[in-house]
């Protein structure tokens, strides 16, 4: 019979677990974050892709399908539902029961309502309480469902065998008796640990899941027990031999203590009885705690196992040959303290002042492990192992640092708060993060796990904190921190906010954190990475650089993402245009320029430009990244700087004199108008039409309020019969630099060859900048009393843009050939276009101008398939000319 | 009143027949349909057979005393498509709570005027819940099988509304039938489990599916087994199948069911297939004859007829359902 105290699932086909059935495997790939394939598949909107791998599941055996959405870039319900409803459509997937995995009730509930067989929620717990575990249990029965109760309650996650026992037999007995919920219906997750960590809280790990699942089997009447077996082996990662064997000996031992169900990825399984018995001997004797040195046996084991063969006894101390750099590293790599106070004070006395030992010797080393960590080739315990060599060195060292402590202000390199945030236990990964930069210099206060937002901010605030660094692991611990960081930038605190934790990625820090506050935030992804950052962050002279570059990098990738991210996120191309920028040109007058026409500067003498060149870029382009002149301050490259542009002023020096470069220009202003999209350029007296610029208009769906411009929006419309006007140009420094820069070529010298192009590119920029005051102030005039610095020109504090065709407000180059031709650009100054419309020479700069005190700078982003027809009509092109030109901006 | 339980654990029960098939023999017209209140509603409703109750209460109640005549133990009120998704197709999702209210109201005045001619056999009314004419787990379009045509919030906000206005009008059982999509009957009971929970009461549930054809599957692709097990989370009088097959045919199923579960079970098949006209022409005795079957092999607490059956099919299955012991529960 149904009810006689079977679980019984079902998809299109039931499945009774009963006590005769054979352990029930639950299929694990359909879950984002346990498969990097199925998020990458998700996020990139494969759902088809996607439902291969859930059919790959059920062929290969899997008897129930975990589906696991949780990931903070993914829309979980979204995802969940329309996932779910794709598998109901495909009757060979759908045989089996799903497992709704998430740690948000708001996807459970949508995967609930979304299935008709009977499935599994995973999970639920006492975590937040007696009531919400209460109401949502109804829920699941009510929805009719099967659940999976996690062994947490209020105070945390149950770690040893008693609190095992009691939150199960609590939970238990208010789903039976208050809830009504079928007992053969509750599957308890009794908690799968790590073991061999090398910490001895962990040793018991696996023996107290063991030992927990007979006490339910045999106390909690018809109950089932699961649990995600992979977790035990977390501490080897990427040695599969030994986690193979560890996966098949701990379910052997957790069945047989009646473990029934769980998730088990069948390809990290080795056969039990094909475990080499050595292996075995140690695997079980970490498992069931049998010896207290059954870690570092099992660990040396496995190191073995990877091919490390280096380690045997002839050649045990040959590493004490190796260079004095090596040796430390060695010691830390391989986490042996024997030699490092003997090599640290060797190391201390080639160096002036003690700690740089730590920074250098010492680090060198550490940054390797951090690699090796996270190439997966260290596993966990080394990397604890190292972690302790390091404390001893600096121990041995502090000392030392005490004595010269003189000559140095402070010897704190700043006050760090760690914290794994609010509901999150996890804290081995701080932890490592913690003891890295103590053994820096950096004073930790660790706040330990689970801290609520209040607290953390009160002690950032009473201990004057420096950085703040959160961890999380779990999924939910990300909204966590999209919280606090808006606490801090509502209390206006500007603490930098390190962010790290297995959970955590870049693009969430990015996307979801970046843009909540005004302070520095950066995402950290291992240990080795965060003594850099915190020091970047802290120092005077590099934090503001520092985060300027983190700062552009996070809002380009921020950008990518939310412009790469599915068509929902746009508008059609006729709501688009409704909602354009609005200027009320009825209130400010277009100005008419005081020449109307085309005018060309043959010659111009190349000391003129030399104000207005930006030397930030010249920098950048030679890979020294920072804001010219700071940039020669900065302790790491400061001097790399300053050498680079002594030479380039030199080579500056030498062009000038030998005039081996020559810059010319030529621009045009006329009167204009807007029709649509299109800006129609006249001649003087508008008897005629002279050219029409196609602009494109940003399709990505706004914020209410905000618009989706066009460059068109800046220049009044024909039907508003109010004239306006607009320029173009272009200009050039490069003739001649392709002739100087071969001959440095010709003599080996690519250093100045390259100085050459790069001068020259400044030079042309700067051209344009000084063309463009020269437009505003004079040769159109509409801002004739404008006094600024060329500081203040860098950063565009006037009125008017200038956008270059190719560029971010106009990506489309064949604007390119209209400047030519208006203008005559190739027979007046001798600027060509190469078939895919590149300027010749390269040191060139061509655009527009926009007189509009409301125009302004912007990216068009990705526009979709209607603009782009509708593009090709007005350019009298197919759509496949226009598609092969606009295609980076294609949605 | 009689507790329904302790006399299926005495004896099988009768539900009734088809109302469709007789309220056809009326052949009720567009302006009949209408009645006074519709007369200027703006799109046809000839078909829409639950406005009846509103309309022509007078034929519905006379269907429902004919089947209690014959010896039906349960009546079902005329409510099949009275949900507010069914009713969109006539424009009319605004008479919901009414249609359902005086369709019970009626059903139950027949059920008590015959509980008083035969006290020793009181009378059952069961809300008919009908599965809508959209399907939560499939997709209309071919071409897009990640698309819904409804969800399953509006399916229990529909059903909601259907179920208040049934306990309203006093039936005494909820009968969610024709059950192509288990997602949508899972929608059902949960709207019943919670309106059940906020107004305090207990009311019988009887739930039956469809097994479409010969695969043995819902259409929505379910097993006997599975569909069982996805709809036996609430606390249910009886869990069975209707519609679709005759008698022969929905044996093998029901059997099968009887097996697995320890609800009480119904069946209320066809009048065999329909012919080339759609008619239903097994007659009551040929009907009968099926029936024994499953009176003796014991596999059913109620039964009835679904489409093409009349009173005289009911007459004849309820003159057999007193010679046999009824299914037992283990």
């Amino acid at each position: 019979m149904l009810k006689n105290k079977n679980l019984i699932l079902s998809g299109l086909e039931p499945l009774v677990v009963s006590k005769e059935s054979n352990f029930i495997n639950i299929g694990e790939r359909t879950n984002v974050t346990g498969s990097k394939k199925f998020l990458r598949l998700i996020e990139q909107d494969k759902f088809s892709e996607a439902l291969e791998v859930a059919r790959d599941q059920v062929e290969g055996g899997a008897q129930i399908l975990d589906v696991n959405m949780d990931e903070g870039m993914i829309d979980g319900v979204q995802a969940m539902t329309k996932f779910l409803n794709l598998i109901a459509s495909e009757p060979d997937i759908s045989r089996i029961p799903i497992m709704i995995d998430s740690s948000k009730w708001e996807i459970i509930e949508a995967g609930l309502k979304t299935v008709q067989g009977k499935c599994v929620v995973n999970s639920i717990s006492l975590k937040e309480g007696e009531d919400e575990f209460i109401s949502h249990a109804k829920l699941i029965k009510r929805y009719g469902a099967a659940v999976i109760v996690m062994a947490f309650d209020e105070i945390g996650q149950a770690d040893n065998l008693d609190r095992r026992i009691e939150i199960c037999k609590r939970s238990y007995d208010i789903l039976v008796n208050k809830v009504k919920f079928n007992p053969a219906d509750i599957i308890f997750d009794p908690n799968i640990f790590p073991v061999a960590t090398g910490m001895n809280e962990h040793r018991k790990n696996a023996l107290d899941f063991f030992n927990a699942t007979k006490w339910i089997r045999s106390n909690l009447p018809y109950a089932s027990v699961s649990g995600g077996v992979s977790n035990v082996s977390f501490s080897f990662r990427g040695n599969n031999t030994v986690r193979e064997a560890m996966h098949s000996a701990f379910l052997y031992h957790a069945i047989n203590n009646g473990m029934n169900m769980g998730i088990v990825n069948p390809n990290m399984l080795e056969i039990y009885d094909e475990i080499p018995k050595d292996l075995l001997e140690y695997v079980e004797d970490v498992l069931l705690d049998r010896r207290d040195d059954a870690t570092e046996r099992l660990l040396d084991f496995a190191e073995s196992v990877v091919g490390d063969k280096k380690d045997n006894k002839s050649s045990k101390n040959e590493w004490r040959n190796l260079e004095l750099q090596e040796r430390i590293s060695y010691s830390l790599i391989n986490g042996k303290d024997e030699f490092i106070e003997e090599d640290v004070e060797q190391a201390r006395k080639t160096v002036d002042k003690p700690i740089m030992v730590i920074e250098g010797h010492l680090m060198k080393g550490m940054n390797i492990v951090g690699d090796l960590f996270g190439e997966g080739k260290m596993f966990l315990p080394q990397v604890v192992k190292s972690a302790r060599v390091m404390k001893k060195a600096v121990a041995y060292l502090l000392p030392f640092i005490e004595e010269s402590k003189t000559d140095d202000s402070s010897n704190s390199a700043g006050k760090i708060l760690m914290a794994t945030v609010k509901g999150d236990v996890h804290d081995i990964g701080k932890n490592i993060v913690s003891v890295v930069l103590a053994c820096n210099n950096f004073e930790i206060i660790d706040l330990g796990v689970m801290v609520p937002p209040e607290k953390i901010i009160k002690t950032a605030i009473d201990e004057n904190v420096d950085i703040i660094g959160l961890s999380g692991l779990i999924t939910p611990s990300l909204d966590e921190m999209v919280f606090l960081a808006k606490e801090l930038n509502r209390l206006k605190l500007n603490i930098p906010l390190l962010i790290g934790g297995a959970t955590t990625s870049k693009a969430h820090t990015a996307v979801k954190i970046f843009p909540e506050l005004s302070s520095p935030v950066v995402h950290v992804n291992d240990a080795s990475r965060a003594v850099g950052v915190a020091s970047s962050l802290i120092n005077k002279d590099l934090k503001e650089d520092y985060w300027n570059g983190i700062k552009k990098d996070y809002t380009d990738f921020r950008d990518k993402f939310l412009n790469k991210k599915s068509e929902k996120r746009y508008i059609d191309y006729e709501s688009a245009k409704k909602n354009r920028f609005k200027i009320n040109f009825n209130e400010v007058k277009p100005f008419k320029p005081k020449e109307l026409g085309v005018q060309i500067i043959d010659e111009i003498s190349l000391e003129t430009l030399i104000p207005y060149i930006d030397w930030s870029p010249f920098f950048n382009s030679w890979g020294l990244h920072g804001k010219y002149p700071d940039i020669f301050e900065y302790e790491l490259t400061g001097k790399q700087a300053e050498d680079l542009f002594n030479d380039g002023q030199k080579m500056l020096k030498k062009i000038l004199k030998e005039k081996s470069l020559k810059a010319k220009a030529i621009y045009g202003l006329f009167p204009a108008n807007s029709v649509g999209d299109d800006i129609e350029v006249y001649n003087k007296d508008k008897s005629k039409t002279l050219a029409k610029f196609l602009t494109l208009r940003q399709q990505l769906k706004k914020k209410e309020g905000n618009p989706n411009i066009a460059l068109s929006d800046f220049i009044a419309p024909k039907s508003s019969n109010i004239q306006d006007y607009i320029g173009c140009f272009c200009v050039s420094t490069g003739f001649g630099s392709d002739e100087l820069s071969k001959k440095y070529e010709d003599e080996i010298d690519d250093y100045n060859s390259i100085m050459v192009k790069a001068l020259a590119d400044r030079l042309a920029e700067a051209y344009a900048e000084y063309l463009h005051q020269l437009i505003r102030t004079e040769k159109w005039g509409y801002s004739q009393n404008e006094k600024l610095d060329n500081n203040e020109l860098i950063k565009e504090l006037y009125h008017g843009i200038r956008p270059a065709p190719g560029y971010p407000a106009c990506p489309d180059h064949l604007e390119k050939t209209t400047i030519w031709e208006l203008l005559n650009v190739e027979k007046t100054i001798g600027v060509k276009l190469t078939e895919s419309l590149a300027m010749w020479p390269a040191s060139s700069v061509s655009g527009y101008y926009f007189a509009s005190k409301e125009a302004k700078y912007f990216g068009l982003g990705n526009i979709c398939q209607d603009q782009l027809e509708d593009y090709a009509s007005r350019r009298n092109i197919s759509v496949e000319k226009a598609q092969k030109w606009l295609s980076p901006n294609l949605n | 009143m009689v507790n329904i339980y302790d006399i299926l654990k005495e004896r099988i029960l009768v539900l009734d027949g088809a109302m469709g098939t007789m309220i056809q023999q009326y052949k009720f017209s567009e302006s009949d349909y209408r009645g006074n209140r519709f007369k200027d509603h703006p799109s046809d409703v000839q078909g829409n057979n639950d406005l009846l109750s509103l309309t022509q209460p007078d034929a519905i109640k006379s269907i429902h005393e004919q089947y209690l005549e014959v010896g039906a133990d349960i009546i079902e009120t005329n409510t099949f498509s009275s949900t507010s998704i069914g009713m969109s197709d006539y424009g009319m999702e605004s008479i919901v709570y009414d249609l359902n209210f005086e369709s019970a109201k009626i059903a139950k005045e027949a059920a008590l005027k015959y509980s008083k001619i035969t006290p020793n056999k009181p009378r059952f009314v069961a809300g008919s819940i009908g599965p809508t004419n959209r399907t939560a787990s499939m997709s209309p379009d071919v071409n897009d099988p990640g698309y819904r045509a409804v969800t399953f919030d509006n399916l229990v906000i529909a059903y909601s509304e259907q179920v208040n206005a049934l306990i309203d009008g006093g039936v005494d059982i909820l009968l969610i039938e024709t059950i192509f999509d288990t997602l949508n009957a899972k929608a059902a009971l949960f709207a019943v489990d919670s309106i059940l929970e906020q107004r305090k009461i207990s009311v019988p549930v009887m739930i039956s599916g469809t097994i479409t054809d010969a695969s043995g599957r819902t259409l929505s692709g379910q097993t006997v087994e599975a569909f069982v097990a996805s709809l036996s989370h609430i606390e249910l009088l009886s869990i069975g199948f209707n519609c679709a097959l005759g008698a022969d045919l929905l044996l093998p199923y029901m059997k099968r069911l009887s097996d697995i579960t320890d609800f009480y079970t119904s069946a209320h098949p066809n009048a065999g297939l329909p012919n080339a006209f759609g008619e239903y022409d097994q007659s009551p005795e040929e009907m009968k004859e099926l029936i024994l079957e499953y009176l003796e092999l014991k596999c059913v607490n109620i039964i009835g007829g679904c489409c093409g059956t009349t009173p005289q099919h009911i007459k004849l299955i309820a003159q057999e359902v007193n010679n046999f012991k009824p299914r037992n529960l283990s």
